[in-house]
């Protein structure tokens, strides 16, 4: 019985952990598609963040250093999105694949400049903290291993990200801002005529996508790992777009999407530990069968922002 | 007339030039409102009347002349400046965000807030409440646009630019849309306006609307400022020839002509709705050659539903139509099409009636393409494709006469040429027009009412749905009456009274 109980708690911390960087980016790409830009770069953009955050984490030996460094990374490969859909029109998809080459190219060029020609960093000296033995010293909270322990005493971009699920939601749904970003996602000339800058809000949703995004890279490379290296992000930024989608466009939806994602995940690690007789390629394969098979079948239609991935062109429309 | 403050000028645009390119859209046009005053810009499609009142939401900026607003000179460089000074402007394609509230829409742009940057929606729901009410603009503010009528959305329109304040504004074409007594709505709602001293720029093609609601009429033709008359000095012909440049008549030329054999009998036709609830229900109707039955009736009576069983859009539920003795009910369009001659001029030209993205001759094209006239083959045949376009643009004058065009590139009327080019192109024995003339200028109607006209006077068989009665009175040969679902009652065209056929379309018996 309290086998059964810590594998529980096995499994939904690892679920958490493996989870939060795909948070963070789909919570980017609701920002990002609720304005009306489609941005297929989020796994470019989560790259070049996984890489930039373990540099400066490694070389300011501060993780914290470390994920602002990622975020603004992001920021600036989200800054290039948006010159080129929303100052230059350019086709979003065909922008999405340049950062999806820019930003690995970027991070392993800059890498091996700084490593020695490796194509991945150091290991970092300090991973992202763990609040609640920041806070209540190891152990003195929840007796350690315990399931209590392995459920919540996690890194700090495990509550960061939650925080920020809410943040956006509250942000989108309830705030002055939010409103205009999704009206110019639903209908940019209705918001043209009333005075709102289609081309402001734009360029800020996609630049906080790429913040996002970068974030999202780092909770990868100095929280789940230790440090960068070339295959660490595979297609999760793919996964988050993927989850952003299925969870409808909304932060709330996104985050159960990702949690299923890293639900199926932990499971994975989980059964791998135990040696199943399961291969090991077939196992790694669990995640993503699980999440296509759960969410088509759960998943009803979905309407996507009315102006997702339209071209808006002021002087077209009158 | 409405008390119009003659010493004060809300709105002047002087010597107003509005180039795209080398296009000149606005000519040195002027135009003067005075406050309290009801003033209609009158053009046909493409005259310039929308481009002009851009300019002055300052959506677009002037490439010559002024605007001064309250006798005080503006330079109106983006809808913020208009906004501020008291211009609103209720758009021809309305400008709301579908999937919001009604408050969330009206106050976009110009939001209260609470603590945390919250909005209070709360607050804006009362006061909008309250604006309705002063008005007479009733709607939910609770309510999401996508559930609201098309006559309520734009009560909503109006209802945005009130809430900023709004001292003149502007209506694009905004009977366009509305049932006649939506607009007889509106007609109450811009005297409410007008009392409390507001402006109002209305662009309409209706000239009975003008005569009904307007002060003033300033005519643009092709950019240029033709005259600005007032309403009550002229008549409707004076309107529309000034408008056109060219005479124009209401009446529709047409000699008597005997009735042919019958070609479509509709026995007991009853069609559902997408609700499944029997919007035709059990119509009974007889259709002869060489002649144009109108169908007249207050729209949701059936119209739309008995149109799409006789073009095998929507199946039958029971009962017949038979095209020369032949059901034809529940078969495929393309084989209604085909092998029963029947042509289709339908309701929503943007919808069904064209492929937007296609060009002219491709739109030309869209019913035949498969025939041996246009393909060899595998491959479309764009030498014939081509050519059919030149010479079908020729013959029904559809502009700019550039076949390569897309069809979202022309005017709403020449959209609707090249519809019933295509149409009459497929030498059908029955023509169905739903709506022909739907939102077009006088001049495109009258070019509409002639192609009819014309098909009857070939001995083709025409059955003509329109709304507005005066439509249905002037062009039909026979007219038949439908109420919720069944023909109520058919009159000769001759000796038709519009009373009678009002009562009768009303549900009352005549
Ligand atoms: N943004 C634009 N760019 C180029 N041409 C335009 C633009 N807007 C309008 N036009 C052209 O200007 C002319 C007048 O258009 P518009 O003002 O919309 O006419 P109206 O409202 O009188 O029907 C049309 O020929 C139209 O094609
Ligand atoms: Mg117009």
């Amino acid at each position: 019985m309290e086998t059964l109980i810590k594998d529980i708690g096995f499994i939904i911390g690892t679920t958490l952990m493996y989870s939060t960087p795909l948070i963070f980016t789909s919570l980017g790409g609701v920002i990002t598609e609720r304005s009306g830009v489609v941005n297929i770069g989020l796994e470019g953009m989560m790259y070049f963040g996984a890489f930039a955050g373990a540099a400066a984490a490694y070389f300011y030996q501060d993780p914290w250093i470390g994920l602002a460094f990622a975020g603004v990374g992001g920021m600036i490969l989200g800054l290039i999105h948006a010159i080129a859909c929303v100052s230059f029109s350019a086709e979003q998809i065909v922008s999405g694949i340049a950062i999806n080459f820019l930003g690995p190219g970027a991070a392993l060029f800059i890498s091996r400049m700084l490593f020695d020609g490796a194509t991945q960093t150091l290991t970092i000296p300090n991973k992202m903290p763990l609040p609640l033995d920041f806070l209540f010293g190891e152990g003195n909270l929840f007796p350690s291993s315990g399931f209590m322990d392995l459920v919540f005493n996690r890194f700090a971009t495990v509550y960061i990200a939650f925080f920020l699920v809410f943040l956006v939601w509250f942000v989108l749904y309830r705030t002055k801002v939010g409103m205009r970003v999704r009206a110019v996602g639903e209908n940019p000339e209705a918001a043209m005529t009333l005075g709102i800058s289609v081309t402001r809000i734009r360029y800020g949703a996609v630049m906080m996508s790429g913040l996002f995004a970068g974030l999202g890279g780092a909770a990868m490379s100095i929280a789940v790992v230790s440090r960068f290296s070339n295959t660490l992000i595979s297609g999760h930024g793919f996964i988050a777009l993927a989850a952003m989608i299925f969870g409808k466009w909304k932060p709330q939806g996104a985050l159960l999407a990702c949690l299923l994602f890293g639900g199926a995940k932990g499971l994975e690690i989980f059964l791998g530990s135990k040696g199943v007789p399961i291969p090991g390629d077939i196992l790694a394969m669990l995640p993503y069968i699980l999440t296509i098979v759960i969410l088509v079948g759960l998943v009803g239609q979905t309407t996507p922002p009315g102006a997702i991935g339209k071209i808006f062109d002021k002087s077209e429309h009158s | 007339m409405n008390s119009i403050d003659f010493s004060h000028k809300a709105v002047e645009m002087v010597d107003v030039v509005k180039k795209f390119g080398d296009f000149t859209a606005n000519d040195r046009i002027n135009l003067t409102v005075h406050k309290g005053e009801v003033h209609a810009l009158l053009g046909e499609n493409g005259a310039g009347k929308t481009t002009l009142m851009n300019v002055l939401y300052g959506l677009y900026q002037p490439t010559e002349g002024a605007v001064r607003i309250n006798g005080k000179p503006l330079s109106v460089k983006d809808p913020n400046v208009a906004i501020k000074n008291g211009i609103g402007m209720v758009h021809q394609h309305f400008m709301l965000v579908e999937p919001f509230t009604v408050t969330q829409n009206i106050i976009l742009g110009n939001e209260t807030t609470k603590m945390l940057g919250m909005i209070d929606i709360k607050k804006a729901e009362s006061e909008i409440a309250a604006l309705s009410e002063r008005y007479g603009l009733a709607v939910d503010p609770k309510a999401v646009i996508q559930d609201l009528s098309v006559g309520a959305q734009q009560r909503v329109e109006i209802l945005k630019t009130l809430y900023r304040g709004a001292q003149i504004l502007i209506l694009d074409e905004p009977t366009a849309v509305l049932t006649p007594q939506e607009i007889q709505e509106l007609v109450g709602i811009i005297h409410n306006l007008t009392r409390e001293g507001k402006s109002i720029i209305i662009i309409t093609h209706k000239l009975k609307e003008i005569k009904q609601v307007a002060d003033f009429c300033t005519i643009i033709r092709r950019g240029k400022h033709i005259d600005t008359v007032e309403v009550d000095q002229v008549t409707e012909e004076d309107l529309a020839s000034k408008m056109v440049g060219r005479e124009v008549s209401f009446k529709v030329e047409k000699d008597p002509q005997p009735q042919g054999d019958r070609i479509l009998e509709i026995r007991d036709l009853v069609v559902e709705d997408s609700r499944g609830i029997p919007a035709v229900n059990g119509l009974n109707l007889d259709l002869y050659k060489g002649e144009i039955l109108g169908i007249a009736g207050v729209d949701g009576n059936g119209q739309t539903e008995l149109i799409e069983a006789l073009t095998g859009l929507r199946p039958a539920k029971s009962g017949q139509a038979l095209v020369r003795e032949k059901e034809i009910t529940n078969l495929t369009p393309g084989k209604i099409i085909q092998q029963h001659g029947i042509s289709h001029i339908p309701e929503d030209r943007q919808k069904r009636g064209l492929i937007f993205e296609f060009d002219i001759a491709e739109n030309l094209i869209l019913e035949n393409y498969a025939t041996e006239a246009f393909s060899k083959g595998f491959t479309l045949d764009f030498k014939r494709i081509y050519r059919n376009a030149d010479q079908l643009i020729e013959k029904f004058d559809i502009r700019p006469q550039n076949s390569k065009l897309a069809a979202k590139a022309l005017s709403g009327g020449n959209q609707q040429k090249m519809i019933i080019a295509r149409e009459v192109a497929n030498d059908p024995d029955i023509l169905i027009a739903a709506q022909p003339t739907r939102g077009l200028d006088v001049g495109a109607i009258e070019y509409v009412h002639k192609a009819l006209v014309d098909q009857r006077n070939q001995g083709k068989a025409v059955l003509l749905i329109s709304f507005e009665l005066d439509e249905v009175i002037n062009v039909s040969d026979r007219i038949a009456v439908i109420y919720e679902g069944k023909i109520v009652g058919i009159i000769d065209a001759h000796d038709a009274d519009e009373k009678e056929i009002g009562l009768m379309m009303a549900g009352g018996t005549a």
